[in-house]
C-alpha cells in the first residue's frame, strides 16, 4: 500500500465524516443492509444457488412451487419458484445486480449532466442561465416515461440488432436524460444562493479561475439536497427502468429485474402466490431503505450548519 | 368522512334519474385500436365495433348465419351472389341505408389501408342493381361469401364523405381520421363517448330496425390492461364483466358467492411464425442465409417446445395443443391430422446439427404481452425450451399497441400470433396465414411468407368448391403440405374464461365475441 493512500484513509478514519458515522447506528445498519445487497448483487454467481439468467436450466415443470417450507416446497428452491420456474432466490440476487445496475448507473450519469448544467446556469446566469432553464422547462412538461420511451425508441431505430449489453445502455441512457433535469434545477437555486456569498466574492478577488471556484468552493456547499435526490432517484429509477421493461422497450423479461419481478409476481398475488411478488419486492424495499437512510445520514453529516 | 354522505345523495340522485337505465361496464384486457371498423382485422376490434355497425349478414347465437342489413341472399349464377336489403334502416344520424352505402363499404373495405382485403379479395364486381339489391360478382365461384361477409360491416357513404374518412384508418401507418373517434353505424347501439385506451360509451339505439334482446341501455368499456387490477374492479363491484379472467384467478373468483365465471373452449389457434422470405434474418446472429428456410431448423424449434408443460403450467391445463393451424370447431378441422411431431430435444438437437448450426443461434423473438392470455409466459417458455438445443433467444414483449404496428409491417424474425378463422372455415386460415402473400389480400396475415404454390393452388380450388367432401379432402390435403414443410409452429388452443356479476348474462361465441344485444342484467 502506497503512503499516499494509507494517508487518505487515516484523513478519512480521523475525520468529522467516520465519527458522525460512528456515532450513528441508523447509518451504521443502513450500511450493513447496503453493502450486503450490493455484495451479494456484484457475486451472484458465487452466492446464488441457481442461475435463473441461463434459460437452459430452467425446468417449467418447477414452477410456481412455495417456499421449501411450506408442504409441496422443494428443498432445491428455497424461497420457491416464479411462473418460469426460476428459483426465487436467486432471481431476486440476480435482478437486484440489474436493478441496482440501472438505477445507480442512470443516477450517476444524470447528476452529472444535472449537476454540471445547474452549476453552470446558476453561476454564469444571464443568457446560459435562461437557456438551460427553458431547457429544463421543457423537458419537465414530457411525462419522463414519454421521454425516456422516445430516447428508447430513438436507440432501438438507430441499433435495430441491438444485443441485450446494447439494450442496458440505451435503456440507462434513456432514464438518465429524463432524472438530470431536478439536479440542475435543485443545484442552481444553490448556487444563486451561494454565488453572492463573501466566500465565493472572496475567491473572485483574489483571482481564482471561475471554474476552480465553482468545482472546489461552490459545488460542495450545494451537494446536500443533491445527496438526498440521489438516493430518492435510485429508487425510482429502478421503477421507471420496470415500466419501461413492461411497456416492452426495457431489459428483456428473460433476464429479469426486481422491478420485473415484481411485476410478474403481481399479475399472481390474488391467486395466493405471494412469494413470488413478496422476496423481489422486499429486496427493493431493503436496497431503497438503506439508500435513502444513508442518503439521510450523508446530508446531516456534510451540513455545516448541523455540526 | 363528509364527503361519503354528498356522494351518497349524489348516487341516489343520479340513479333516481335515470330509473330504470341499466347501465352495463365491462373492463376489457385491451382497447379497441380505433372505432373504424375496417381498419384491424382484430377480434376486439370486430366485436367491439360490431356494436355500433353491421354486416349484411350476422350470426346467431349457435353461430349460425343470420340476416341482418341482408334479408335475403342467393347465388344466381356460380360467381354471383344477390343480396336483397332490409328496408327501412336507417343509420344513428338518420340517413336511410341503400344499396349505395354497401357498394361503397365494400369498395372501403377493398381498398387502400383497410385491413379486411383477404375477406374482399375473391371479389371482382360490386354492383347495385336496385335501390336496395346489390350483386356481388367473385373471380371464380365462391361458395362461402355469405360467411366471409360477417365481419365486413357497413358505413354510411354520406357521412364518410362529409367526413373525410372515406379511406379506413391504417393502423400500420398510424393514420388516423374521424372514423377512428366518431361512427356512424346501424347497429343496436350507438358511440356516445370515445376516450382511446380509457373509456368508450355506447348507448342504446332508439331507433334500431330490429328487437334488441338484452335489457343494457349504456355500455361503459374500460380497458384495464392489468390482470390484478381488473380482478379488484370485479371483485370490489367497480364493473359488471371482465374479460378475460386471468388464468390463475378463476378459482378465487368461483369462489365469490356474487360472482361467476363462464368458461369455454375458444376458436383461436396460438401459433409462431417465422420469416421465410428474408435472405438475411434481420434479427439473428446468423449472416448471409436465412436458417429458418431451411426446413430442418423450423422442425428442429418445433420439436424443442414442450407444449404438454406449456399447458400444465403456464396455460394452468386450460389449453388444447394443437398440430393445426385451426382448432375443433372449425370446418375443414379433422382430428385424425391433429398429431403433433413428438417433443424430442435429442431429435431436434440433431437436425439442428445437420442444418449446419450444431451450436445453435442468436434469433430475435416478438410477442405481445396483453393480447393472448398468458402470451408473454408462453415466449417465455419457449425461449426456455429453445435454450436446450443452443439457440439464444433475445425475447422482446410488448404491448399490443406497439406489438401490432411492428409485426404487420413484418418487422420480424419469428413472432408469437394467435388467429380465429372469422368465417369458422378452415379456408379462411389457408387465405389468410399460409397461402404466399399477393397484394390481392391473400396471405395478409403470413407475416413470415411461408410459400408454397401447391397450397396456393389448392386454396383457390377450396374458395370455389362447393362440394363439401371434395372440399374437405382438399384442405386436408392443403394441411398436410402445411405440416409437411412444417410452415408454422402451431402450439394451442387456448380456452375463453369471462367472469361476472351473477345477475349479468352475457352470450359469449366460441371465436370470443360477446355482443351487448343479448346482454341481459336482472
Amino acid at each position: 500500500m502506497t503512503a499516499a493512500l494509507r494517508r487518505t484513509l487515516r484523513q478519512f478514519f480521523d475525520g468529522d465524516l467516520w465519527y458522525s458515522f460512528r456515532r450513528s447506528p441508523t447509518a451504521m445498519a443502513a450500511a450493513v443492509v447496503a453493502f450486503a445487497c450490493i455484495f451479494c448483487a456484484l457475486f451472484a454467481e458465487l452466492v446464488a444457488p441457481h442461475n435463473p439468467m441461463d434459460l437452459a436450466t430452467l425446468e417449467l415443470a418447477d414452477s410456481r412451487l412455495p417456499p421449501a417450507w411450506l408442504p409441496e416446497g422443494s428443498s432445491k428452491y428455497l424461497l420457491g419458484t416464479d411462473d418460469q420456474g426460476r428459483d426465487i432466490l436467486s432471481a431476486v440476487i440476480y435482478g437486484s445486480r440489474i436493478s441496482l445496475l440501472v438505477g445507480v448507473a442512470s443516477v450517476l450519469a444524470s447528476l452529472a449532466v444535472g449537476v454540471s448544467l445547474g452549476l453552470l446556469a446558476g453561476f454564469v446566469g444571464g443568457k446560459t442561465d435562461a437557456f438551460i432553464m427553458r431547457l429544463c422547462d421543457v423537458m419537465l412538461s414530457f411525462p419522463s416515461i414519454l421521454v425516456a420511451l422516445l430516447i428508447d425508441g430513438v436507440g432501438r431505430a438507430v441499433f435495430p440488432n441491438a444485443h441485450e449489453g446494447l439494450a442496458f445502455a440505451v435503456l440507462i441512457v434513456a432514464i438518465s436524460l429524463t432524472g438530470w433535469v431536478q439536479y440542475a434545477r435543485t443545484v442552481r437555486g444553490s448556487t444563486l444562493v451561494e454565488r453572492n456569498k463573501e466566500y465565493v466574492q472572496a475567491a473572485r478577488v483574489i483571482g481564482v479561475p471561475t471554474l476552480r471556484i465553482m468545482r472546489r468552493h461552490v459545488l460542495p456547499n450545494v451537494t446536500g439536497p443533491v445527496m438526498v435526490l440521489a438516493t430518492i432517484q435510485v429508487a425510482s429509477a429502478i421503477l421507471i427502468e420496470a415500466t419501461l421493461s413492461f411497456l416492452g422497450v426495457g431489459v428483456p423479461p428473460t433476464s429479469p429485474s426486481l422491478g420485473t419481478l415484481i411485476r410478474v409476481g403481481n399479475d399472481l398475488l390474488f391467486s395466493g402466490e405471494w412469494w413470488i411478488t413478496l422476496y423481489p419486492g422486499a429486496m427493493l424495499v431493503m436496497i431503497a431503505l438503506s439508500v435513502n437512510l444513508l442518503g439521510d445520514w450523508l446530508r446531516d453529516a456534510l451540513n455545516p450548519k448541523l455540526r | 368522512m363528509m364527503l361519503k354522505p354528498t356522494l351518497l345523495a349524489a348516487v341516489l340522485f343520479l340513479s333516481c334519474g335515470m330509473a330504470g337505465a341499466v347501465t352495463l361496464r365491462v373492463a376489457n384486457q385491451g382497447d379497441a385500436q380505433s372505432m373504424d371498423p375496417h381498419s384491424l382485422n382484430e377480434t376486439l376490434q370486430l366485436t367491439f365495433t360490431g356494436n355500433v355497425y353491421e354486416p349484411l349478414v350476422g350470426r346467431d347465437r349457435k353461430l349460425g348465419l343470420a340476416p341482418i342489413l341482408a334479408t335475403e341472399w342467393k347465388q344466381t349464377s356460380p360467381t354471383v351472389w344477390r343480396f336483397e336489403l332490409r328496408k327501412g334502416v336507417t343509420f344513428h344520424d338518420g340517413t336511410p341505408f341503400t344499396a349505395d352505402d354497401v357498394v361503397f363499404s365494400l369498395k372501403r373495405a377493398a381498398g387502400e389501408g383497410s385491413d379486411m382485403q383477404s375477406y374482399t379479395s375473391p371479389f371482382k364486381e360490386v354492383r347495385k342493381v336496385g335501390p336496395l339489391t346489390i350483386e356481388i360478382e367473385t373471380l371464380a365461384p365462391f361458395p362461402i361469401l355469405p360467411d366471409v361477409l360477417t365481419n365486413v360491416f357497413m358505413m354510411s357513404r354520406k357521412w364518410c364523405e362529409e367526413n373525410k374518412a372515406v379511406i379506413p384508418v391504417d393502423r400500420r401507418k398510424g393514420i388516423e381520421n374521424t372514423a377512428s373517434f366518431k361512427a356512424n353505424g346501424t347497429g343496436p347501439f350507438r358511440l356516445k363517448e370515445r376516450q382511446p385506451s380509457a373509456r368508450t360509451v355506447l348507448v342504446r339505439n332508439g331507433t334500431y330496425w330490429g328487437k334488441i334482446d338484452g335489457n343494457v341501455d349504456e355500455v361503459i368499456f374500460t380497458p384495464i390492461g392489468s390482470a390484478p387490477t381488473r380482478v379488484a374492479a370485479l371483485l370490489s363491484g367497480e364493473v359488471d364483466v371482465i374479460e378475460p379472467v386471468p388464468l390463475q384467478d378463476i378459482e378465487r373468483i368461483k369462489a365469490s358467492p356474487n360472482l361467476k365465471v363462464s368458461q369455454g373452449p375458444e376458436l383461436r389457434t396460438i401459433f409462431l411464425g417465422m420469416d421465410q422470405k428474408r435472405d438475411e434474418l434481420q434479427f439473428s446472429s446468423v449472416k448471409g442465409k436465412n436458417p429458418f428456410k431451411d426446413k430442418r431448423v423450423r422442425q428442429a424449434f418445433y420439436q424443442a417446445i414442450d407444449i404438454e408443460t406449456i399447458k400444465n403450467r403456464v396455460m394452468r391445463g386450460a389449453s388444447l395443443p394443437s398440430a393445426l393451424m385451426v382448432g375443433p370447431g372449425i370446418r375443414g378441422f379433422t382430428p385424425e391430422q391433429n398429431k403433433r411431431l413428438p417433443y424430442d430435444v435429442d431429435a431436434a438437437k440433431k437436425l439442428l446439427a445437420e442444418a449446419g448450426y450444431p451450436g445453435g443461434f442468436e434469433v430475435g423473438l416478438n410477442c405481445p404481452n396483453d393480447r393472448y392470455v398468458n402470451d408473454a409466459d408462453i415466449c417465455q417458455a419457449v425461449a426456455a425450451n429453445l435454450a436446450r438445443i443452443g439457440v439464444k433467444v433475445n425475447l422482446q414483449t410488448e404491448t399490443k399497441n406497439t406489438y401490432f404496428p411492428k409485426i404487420l409491417r413484418r418487422d420480424t424474425s419469428f413472432y408469437l400470433l394467435g388467429w380465429t378463422p372469422s368465417t369458422y372455415d378452415a379456408h379462411n386460415a389457408l387465405t389468410s396465414l399460409m397461402a404466399t402473400p399477393t397484394d390481392k389480400g391473400q396471405g395478409q396475415f403470413n407475416l413470415g411468407s411461408y410459400s408454397n404454390p401447391k397450397l396456393d393452388e389448392l386454396t383457390l380450388k377450396i374458395q370455389s368448391e362447393t362440394d363439401q367432401a371434395r372440399r374437405n379432402a382438399m384442405i386436408k390435403e392443403a394441411f398436410e403440405l402445411h405440416a409437411n414443410d412444417v410452415g408454422h409452429i402451431p402450439l394451442h388452443q387456448q380456452a375463453l374464461a369471462s367472469a361476472m356479476k351473477k345477475n349479468v348474462d352475457i352470450v359469449q361465441l366460441p371465436d370470443n365475441f360477446m355482443p351487448y344485444k343479448w346482454v341481459t342484467v336482472k
